[in-house]
């Protein structure tokens, strides 16, 4: 006989039935639409047992290995525990080191005290001791002893405004993840990449592009950092010399104003529009703030990018406290 | 006997019409607006279900799904021209896919079976 449990709490489970089924009988509330497994309304994570194939159909390599599944398509065939998609497992960290590349980024690296499984590019939420959390992305690898957050001080920010002038190395933290899929998954190691950032949205692309190096792409890796002004190309030197190491891979920024140096003054978007135009049938990776991040993903989609090679993550800003 | 969705091709049918499909109606100025989100994976996730179900495919959906879906919608200004402009980029991604006038008919006719619901009617 197998059992079914949410988050610990054992289910009635009846044979055949899907688990959207036995959660609704017994009263648990999951939001569903479609129950064909098509709209993914309905995803949950298995946080104990391996859910069956069928029902991870059509979702992205990276919520399968971890776990994710549709539960309007799951039958049991072994154990499952099962969690909100959204109930993501906390781990305590340490802030090892900080360094401060612009007067308004802080490169927060942290030592987490348990093993920490994640995939390049995901993102997890930071949680301060009075419970105030933020979504921040990984800049860092698996490969990597630390993780590593790319902090802007934001005007008001809680948070930023935490991380960026009151944390210093040995302070605490906890984290609640990893979640997202905008990461680098193997299978087409010559396909070109394109990568378009602006502010610190530059953490998770640093992450896949070196993620997808550390896996063997050979096609080309054209990587697009917007900012402001010049300051704000935080990581010019680093991503200057990642390019000169890699024959593959080009380093574009671009500023708004400002004395660019070596960068290009003028808009991201037209020349996101030019890169992809001169990489036909590109793997797309965006980060940033939606505002930003829209009008790209809108014109690569209808530039002819196909949806399942578009990787997106909108750093969506928290209205500000009162 | 196969049913329309076995004709249509399926799944993989699906899964080839969404992209055309999604493409069209946010090129369309009438009603790029109701498709217009940042999260297109999800926003195509529910294309896909809905294509689904007007190729005659699978479906569990209820009128009274159909209307919360859409209720902000309609709150937004939903009306019958955007209805009639979905069905015809309906019609249009079937068309590029090679699909003869008589199935795109019965799709459409599925399409017009929910316009009540969908409309909040």
């Amino acid at each position: 006989m197998v059992t079914l449990s949410w988050r610990g709490r054992a289910i009635p489970y009846e044979a055949g039935e899907t688990v959207l089924d036995a959660l609704g009988r017994a009263g648990v509330a999951v939001a569903s639409s479609c129950r064909v497994g098509a709209c993914q309304s309905c995803l949950v994570r298995a946080t104990l047992g391996a859910p069956a194939p069928a029902a991870q159909k059509g979702l992205r390599a990276t919520l399968v290995e971890q776990g994710y599944f549709l539960a309007c398509q799951a039958r049991l065939d072994a154990d499952l525990d099962v969690a909100p998609a959204d109930d993501l497992p906390l781990v305590r960290a340490t802030v090892a080191r900080i360094e401060r590349p612009a007067h308004d980024v802080a490169r927060i690296f942290l030592a987490p005290d348990a093993p920490f499984a994640y995939r390049a590019g995901q993102f997890v939420h930071v949680v301060r001791a009075d419970g105030l959390t933020r979504p921040y992305s990984l800049a860092s690898t698996p490969d990597d002893a630390l993780l590593e957050l790319h902090v802007k001080r934001l005007r008001g920010g809680a948070m930023s405004g935490h991380l960026c002038d009151e944390v210093s190395p040995g302070d605490a933290l906890a984290l609640r993840g990893p979640a997202g899929a905008c990461c680098y998954d193997e299978g087409r190691p010559a396909q070109p990449l394109l990568l378009a950032g602006t502010g610190t949205g530059l953490a998770p692309l640093l992450g896949v592009v070196r993620d997808a190096l550390a896996r063997g792409h050979t096609g080309p890796i054209a990587l697009h950092h917007g900012a402001l002004s010049p300051p704000g190309l935080y990581a010019h030197e680093a991503l200057t010399a990642l390019a000169a190491a890699h024959a593959n891979v080009t380093y574009a920024p671009c500023v708004l104003e400002g004395e660019a140096g070596d960068a290009r003054v003028g808009d991201l978007r037209e020349r996101f529009a030019h890169a992809l135009r001169a990489l036909p049938g590109a793997r797309v990776f965006l980060c940033g703030p939606p505002e930003t991040l829209k009008p790209l993903q809108r014109d690569a989609f209808l530039g002819g990018t196909r949806l399942a090679d578009l990787l997106v993550d909108a750093f969506v800003t928290a209205a500000p406290s009162r | 006997m196969t049913t329309l969705y076995e004709q249509l091709g399926g799944e993989p049918a699906v899964n080839a019409a969404v992209d055309i499909f999604y493409r069209k109606v946010l090129g369309d100025v009438r009603i790029a607006r109701f498709f217009d989100a940042v999260d297109m994976h999800a926003q195509a996730a529910k294309q896909k279900a809905f294509l689904t179900m007007v190729f005659g495919g699978p479906n569990r959906y209820t009128g009274v799904d159909m209307r919360r879906a859409h209720a902000r919608l309609v709150i937004d200004g939903l009306n019958d021209g955007h209805f009639d402009a979905v069905v015809e980029n309906l019609a249009a991604t079937l068309r590029e896919l090679g699909v003869d006038d008589a199935k795109i008919g019965q799709v459409a006719a599925i399409a017009e079976s929910v316009r009540g619901e969908v409309l909040g009617r």
